[in-house]
C-alpha cells in the first residue's frame, strides 16, 4: 500500500510538473512543430501518472506487472517523451531532435520506434477501444496491472470513443481508468462552437461510468482521485479534468491558435522565464 | 508437413474438411474451437454477426475468452488489438465489408502501423453473400487489405485449406485478413496439400493458358480448365490463396510457360488478385493478361449461381475469354 501523501509529496510532484512543462516547451521550439497546448494542458495527470500512480520499470519497459498508458490524443506526444525521458526510458537529449528525420520521436508516438509507448496513436478516437481490449486481457491473466488512458475533450466527438465507453461500461472494466483533458478548445476554435460536447458528465454516467470532475491542475486532487478511481469495483472511471489549454505560458493560455503551433525563440525565452528556470531545479524561494 | 508441435492430435486434424464440402465459413467455426482447446491464448471477438461468421461454436465453449463488442467494428478491431498487446492471439470476425471498410483505419493505425498480432477473419466475401445484395458483397475488400503496410492478406479456397490457415496464421506473429465465403465450394485441394503463407499451389501450368485463381474462383477455374482441355487448349490452374505477400516466383514461373495469363477473383479486377498480378507481371515479364472478376461495379440480390453468371464469374465465363483471346492471338500471327 501507498503512504499517505505529504504536502512535501505534492510540491515534489509540482516539481516534476514544471520541469516537465520546461522540456515540452524546449523542444517543441527545437522541432519547430508540434502540438503545444494540448501538451501543456496535460502535463499535470501526465505527471501524476508517471512519477506517482503507475507502477512501471524504465530500465524494463515490458515488465508485465506493469500498469499501462494508452496516450489516446496521439499528438500530445510532447508530454509523453518528457515523462518517459525524465522517468529514464531513454535519454533526455534525444528531446532536441522530435520529429527530425531519423529521430524515433516521430510527430505521433510509434511504438515500434520507443520503449514505453504501449502502442502507436494519432489518429484520434482509437485509444479507449485499445485500452479496454489491454483491460480485459489483464483480467483474463488475473493481473491487478491497471490501464490509463488519456483523452483529449475534442477528441470525444469521434464516434469510436462512444463505442469504446459503451463496451467499457458492458465490461465493467473497474481495471480502467480513462481520463479526458477538457481544455474546451480544438483546432478550429471552441469546442463548443465547433462542435458542443458537453454536457460531458452525464454523457459518461449514462454509459454506466463512474464520474470524477476535478481541476486538472490541482496536484493534490489529481493524485487524490487516481487514488479513489483504485478503489471503484464494477465500472471503469473517468477524470474528467478541468484545464487550461497551453496550461503554464501565460501568453498561450487559453488559446485555440497555440494548438498546433510552437514557440519561437523569444517566446521559449519568455516561458522560460515564467516557468521559472531553464529546466533545472528552481532553488527554494 | 507442416511443424505443428503436438503430434498426436496433427494427423486427424490436418486431414479435416479434406474432400467435403463446406462453406469456408465453417470449415473456419470448427478450426477456431479446436484451435481455442489447444491454445488458451486464442481469443475471440466478433459484431454480433456470430452466428453467422461461426464464431459462436468458440463463444459456447469458452465464454470467457469470447467477446461481442455489438454493433460496432471500429470498437472491434481496437478491443482486438489491445488484447494482443497482453500476449493474446485474438480472432476478430464479422461480415467482410464491414470489417474492411468500417473499420479500415483503425486496422491501418492501431493494428497495422503497430505490428499488432491480431487475426482479422471477415466472412460473407463477395458476390456468393447472394441475396442480401451489394450492401453486404464485399467486393473490394482485398484492395482494401493489400495495400496497408505489413498486412497479410489470405483467400482459402475450400475447408481442408481453410483449416489449415487457421492453424498457420495462429503461429504468425502479425496482422492477417483471412477473407472467407457464405457458400458452401467443392473441395479441391489434394489430400497431401500443406498450406504455407506466401505459396501458391500450382495445379499446373498450361502451355497456352495458366489460370491464376483465389477463393471459390480455383473451384471454377479447374472447370474452366478441363472445359478447355477438351476444345484443344493446354491449360493449367494455380491456386493463389496467399495474395500478399504474392508469390511471384509463381506467378512468373507461369508467365514464362504460358501464352496467356488470367486471374480469377470473386472480387474487383481492380487492386485485389488481378491487380497483384499484372503489378508483377509488367513489372518483369510482359505477358498476355485477362483479368477474371467484377469490372467496377456492385453487386446485387440473387442467388449465388445465378450472381456468378451475372458477373462473369462462371467456368464457361473463363472459357469464353480464353478463347477469344487466342481467336485474336492467332488471327494476328497470321497477318
Amino acid at each position: 500500500m501507498k503512504t499517505v501523501m505529504q504536502p512535501s509529496d505534492i510540491l515534489s510532484l509540482t516539481e516534476q510538473a514544471r520541469i516537465i512543462r520546461i522540456e515540452i516547451l524546449k523542444m517543441l521550439t527545437a522541432s519547430g512543430s508540434g502540438h503545444t497546448g494540448g501538451s501543456l494542458s496535460a502535463a499535470d495527470i501526465v505527471t501524476a501518472l508517471y512519477f506517482y500512480k503507475m507502477r512501471h520499470r524504465p530500465q524494463e519497459p515490458s515488465w508485465p506487472g506493469r500498469d499501462r498508458f494508452i496516450l489516446s490524443k496521439g499528438h500530445a506526444a510532447p508530454v509523453l517523451y518528457a515523462a518517459l525521458a525524465l522517468s529514464g526510458y531513454f535519454d533526455k537529449s534525444l528531446l532536441a531532435n522530435l520529429r527530425k528525420l531519423g529521430c524515433p520521436l516521430q510527430g505521433h508516438p510509434s511504438s515500434k520506434l520507443i520503449e514505453g509507448v504501449e502502442v502507436s496513436t494519432g489518429s484520434l478516437g482509437q485509444g479507449l477501444s485499445i485500452s479496454n481490449g489491454i483491460a480485459l486481457g489483464l483480467r483474463l491473466d488475473k493481473s491487478p496491472s491497471r490501464v490509463y488512458c488519456l483523452m483529449g475533450d475534442g477528441e470525444t466527438q469521434e464516434g469510436q470513443v462512444w463505442e469504446a465507453a459503451m463496451s467499457a461500461g458492458h465490461y465493467k472494466l473497474d481495471n480502467l481508468c480513462a481520463i479526458v483533458d477538457v481544455n474546451e478548445l480544438q483546432i478550429d476554435g471552441k469546442c463548443a462552437d465547433v462542435m458542443k460536447i458537453e454536457p460531458i458528465a452525464s454523457k459518461w454516467k449514462s454509459f454506466n461510468w463512474h464520474v470524477f470532475e476535478i481541476d486538472g491542475h490541482n496536484m493534490e486532487e489529481i493524485v487524490k482521485t487516481f487514488d479513489e478511481a483504485e478503489k471503484i469495483k464494477g465500472k471503469p472511471s473517468v477524470i474528467l479534468a478541468r484545464t487550461i489549454k497551453s496550461k503554464g505560458v501565460s501568453f498561450f493560455e487559453g488559446k485555440a491558435e497555440y494548438h498546433g503551433v510552437t514557440p519561437t525563440n523569444e517566446e521559449l525565452e519568455k516561458a522560460l522565464l515564467e516557468l521559472g528556470g531553464n529546466g533545472k531545479q528552481r532553488k527554494g524561494n | 508437413m507442416g511443424s505443428r508441435e503436438k503430434g498426436t492430435e496433427t494427423k486427424s486434424q490436418n486431414t479435416d474438411f479434406c474432400g467435403k464440402a463446406v462453406a469456408t465459413r465453417d470449415a473456419y467455426g470448427a478450426a477456431l474451437l479446436e484451435l481455442g482447446k489447444r491454445n488458451e491464448k486464442v481469443v475471440v471477438l466478433d459484431a454480433d454477426l456470430s452466428g453467422s461468421t461461426k464464431t459462436a461454436k468458440f463463444a459456447k465453449t469458452f465464454p470467457d475468452r469470447f467477446f461481442n463488442m455489438g454493433i460496432a467494428e471500429q470498437d472491434l478491431i481496437g478491443t482486438a488489438g489491445g488484447l494482443s498487446l497482453t500476449g493474446k492471439i485474438p480472432f476478430a470476425s464479422t461480415f467482410a465489408v464491414f470489417q474492411t471498410g468500417r473499420a479500415w483505419e483503425q486496422i491501418r493505425q492501431t493494428l497495422c502501423y503497430s505490428g499488432l498480432n491480431v487475426k482479422l477473419v471477415a466472412t460473407h466475401a463477395g458476390v456468393t453473400v447472394g441475396e442480401d445484395g451489394a450492401s453486404h458483397q464485399a467486393l473490394e475488400d482485398i484492395a482494401l487489405m493489400r495495400v496497408i503496410p505489413h498486412m497479410t492478406v489470405i483467400v482459402p479456397c475450400d475447408g481442408f485449406e481453410t483449416k489449415q490457415v487457421i492453424d498457420a496464421i495462429a503461429d504468425y506473429d502479425h496482422p492477417v485478413y483471412v477473407r472467407l465465403g457464405r457458400s458452401k465450394v467443392p473441395p479441391v485441394m489434394p489430400e497431401d496439400y500443406r498450406f504455407e503463407i506466401g505459396k501458391a499451389f500450382t495445379f499446373g501450368i498450361g502451355r497456352d493458358v495458366t489460370i491464376i485463381a483465389t477463393g471459390l474462383m480455383v473451384a471454377i477455374a479447374l472447370q474452366a480448365a478441363e472445359l478447355l482441355q477438351k476444345n484443344g487448349l493446354d491449360a493449367g490452374v494455380i491456386n493463389m490463396s496467399t495474395i500478399k505477400p504474392l508469390d511471384t516466383h509463381a506467378v512468373l514461373k507461369a508467365a514464362k510457360g504460358s501464352k496467356l495469363i488470367v486471374t480469377a477473383e470473386e472480387h474487383s479486377i481492380i487492386g485485389g488478385l488481378g491487380g497483384a498480378v499484372s503489378e508483377v507481371l509488367s513489372e518483369s515479364c510482359p505477358t498476355h493478361l485477362r483479368r477474371i472478376g467484377t469490372r467496377d461495379t456492385f453487386g446485387c440480390s440473387g442467388s449465388p449461381d445465378e450472381l456468378i453468371k451475372l458477373f462473369g464469374l462462371s467456368s464457361e465465363d473463363i472459357v469464353k475469354t480464353v478463347e477469344s483471346f487466342f481467336k485474336e492471338y492467332h488471327s494476328d500471327d497470321s497477318v
